[in-house]
Parts: structure tokens; sequence; C-alpha cells
């Protein structure tokens, strides 16, 4: 429920503000304490939220999966390590599926998207007031605790797979091949600027539409989830119930579908076409 | 004011109506072809349903996003 001096767009509104750090318009570095406060701060203001719970999640994973590794063991695997090995067979499925070159660090960095989007959605399912509600007695106003929802993690980490996918053109097309690709490719060669617009266009769509994608979702089930919260609390089960199963699916399928896209992506920039 | 109130409301109901339309035909006609397919060779279930699970989300994105935004401006806008 909101609070009682709340409106349902202030509430609105709230939660869907992010805890920002940066440099006040005095000149002093601190917290924003309203929305106006962080858009004011301009480019070098640091979403605390986003980063502290993307971290967080990140050692989380580490954590529990550099255990199952150290702890396993071949003769009868406990649960942990049962768990893991699942989930590394099936990235594995996945890669040797749509990866077609050599390079050992695709397995890796599938599985790392992977979960850690995954752990990062599955926040969206921790009722929306809980965690902002104890931060809020402790003082800090605002609170966001799913950090795909914020375009600044999601557009962060589709940059980083575009910048990976750039690298490895380079290096096994060499920057000749690279360009042939972009400029020879859907008509012939004495049209390349068409070519290298064409190309370029859904070159730089790319990037863009994973992180959207990712953020937009997570964003939507966010912001149904508020909605609901909104509702006396009486009838909210009727709806968040449903919802949180249907979230479920998106949550996983999200992550997954992430991590599918940046190995096809990371495929393309190893196949070499020939001009 | 109350004319460009109105408008926020119309705007949602668009946003929401188009997308839930793109989504309906993608996602039936994306579904039909997966029917379609799994009844011609039953032994690629398996492959076929994650294929068709990838361009769920993909299909599927579209519109939520779409009621995402449509929600904002119903509640939090107007």
């Amino acid at each position: 429920m909101a609070g009682d001096t709340l409106t349902s767009s202030e509430y609105i509104k709230h939660h869907l503000t992010n805890l920002t750090y940066g440099q006040h318009a005095d000149g002093s570095w601190g917290l924003a304490h309203s929305a106006e406060e962080a858009k004011e701060m301009g480019f070098w203001a640091f979403h605390v939220d986003t980063l502290g719970f993307s971290i967080v999640l990140g050692a989380l994973f580490i954590f529990l999966f550099s255990k199952a590794a150290k702890g396993a063991t071949s003769g009868v695997p406990g649960g942990l390590q049962n768990f893991v090995e699942w989930i590394l067979e099936f990235v594995e499925d996945n890669v040797k599926s749509s990866f077609t070159g050599k390079n050992g660090f695709i397995g890796a960095m599938g599985m790392t998207v992977f979960i850690w989007i995954l752990l990062m959605n599955a926040m969206d399912l921790v009722p929306v007031d809980f965690i902002p509600y104890v931060a809020g007695l402790m003082g800090v106003h605002f609170l966001k605790v799913v950090p795909t929802t914020d375009p600044n993690a999601t557009m962060g980490m589709a940059l980083s797979v575009f910048a990976l996918t750039l690298y490895y053109s380079f290096k096994i097309k060499r920057p000749g091949g690279f360009f042939a690709e972009l400029a020879f490719h859907p008509f012939p060669k004495y049209m390349f600027p068409v070519n290298l617009l064409l190309e370029g266009v859904s070159l730089i769509a790319r990037p863009i539409s994973l992180g959207l994608r990712l953020f937009g979702n997570m964003y939507a089930g966010e912001m149904i989830f508020i909605l609901i919260a909104l509702l006396p609390w009486y009838v909210q089960w009727t709806l968040s119930l449903p919802w949180a199963i249907f979230h479920i699916l998106i949550v996983t399928l999200q992550a997954f579908i992430f991590m599918v896209l940046t190995i096809v992506y990371m495929d393309m920039a190893y196949t070499v076409d020939d001009h | 004011m109350e004319e460009a109130k109105a408008l926020l409301f119309i705007a949602g109901a668009i946003l929401m109506g188009l997308g839930a339309l793109g989504a309906a035909i993608g996602i039936g006609s994306l579904g039909g072809k997966f029917l379609e397919g799994a009844a011609r060779q039953p032994e690629l279930i398996p492959l076929l349903r994650t294929q068709f699970f990838i361009v769920m989300g993909l299909v599927d994105a579209v519109p939520m996003i779409a009621v995402g935004i449509a929600f904002y401006i119903l509640f939090a806008v107007a």
C-alpha cells in the first residue's frame, strides 16, 4: 500500500527513482534528496542502488559457483553441485549449438551473462515495498532493487557485448575483412555507400535492441507490480500471484535470450564470409 | 488541460491495443508454424521448443514494453 500522504502517481514516481550519488548544484558531492536534484547532477551521477545490487548479486554468483567447483567430487554429488552442473551443461549445449568458432572464453561469458542477469531479474520477485521500506527506516529514501530496470545497467552490458564483438571482428577478419563485410554485402561492390549505410544501421541496432529489450521487459514487469501494490491489501494476491508466476517465465526467458543473442553476435564476429 | 489528459488516456489505449494486435499476429503464426513443424517431425520437438521460446521472447518483448509505458502514462503522468 501507498503511504497515506502519497498520491498514487507520487508513489509510482517514488518507486521509479534511483538512489543517485553525484555533484550537487552548490558543488558538494552527496546523495540526491529528490528526483529533480538527481536530474540536475547531469552526467557524472551514479545510481548507487543499481551498482550495489548488481555487484552484490555478481559476488553471490561467483561465491556459489566457486564453492561448488572447489567442493566438486567424482563421488555422489550434493545438491549444489548437481544444480551448478545442470546449468553448466545447459549453457554448454547452447554455446555448442550456436557458436562455431574456437574460443574458450565464450562459454564462461555466456554463463556469467545468464546467471548474473537471471539473479538481477529475480530481484523483481521480491515484494516491491519490502527492501525499500526497510531501507527507508534506515534513512535511505530512494531505492530501486532491480538493477535491470535501470537502462544504465542493461545498456552497459549490451555495449560491453558490442565492444567484444567489434574486438573479435577486427581480430578474426582484420579491419579489411570487417570493412568488406559491411560494404560489399547486400548489393554489388559499386554500390558500397548504400551497403555501408544498411549494414551500419543493422550493426548499431544490435546493442540498442539487446539492451532495451531486457530493460523494457523488466521495467514493464516492475511497473505492473507497483500498480498491483496500489490496490487494497486484501485483493493484491489475486493479481500479484498470477503475475509473479508469469513473471518467472519472463525473468528466465529474458536472461536466456540475452545469453543466446550474445553468443550469436560473437558467432557473427567469427564467421568469415567470402567476398 | 482536460483535453491534454484525455489525449494521454487515448495514447495509452493505442499503445496497449496496437502492441497486443502485433503480438497476437506474431505469436499466432509462430505457434502455428511450431505445431506444423512438430507434427511433421516429432523427433525435433525439443530443438523446436527452444527456438520457439527464443522467438517468443523476442516477439513478446515489444508489446510488454508498450504495456509498461502505457501504464506509466495512464497512472503516473495522467
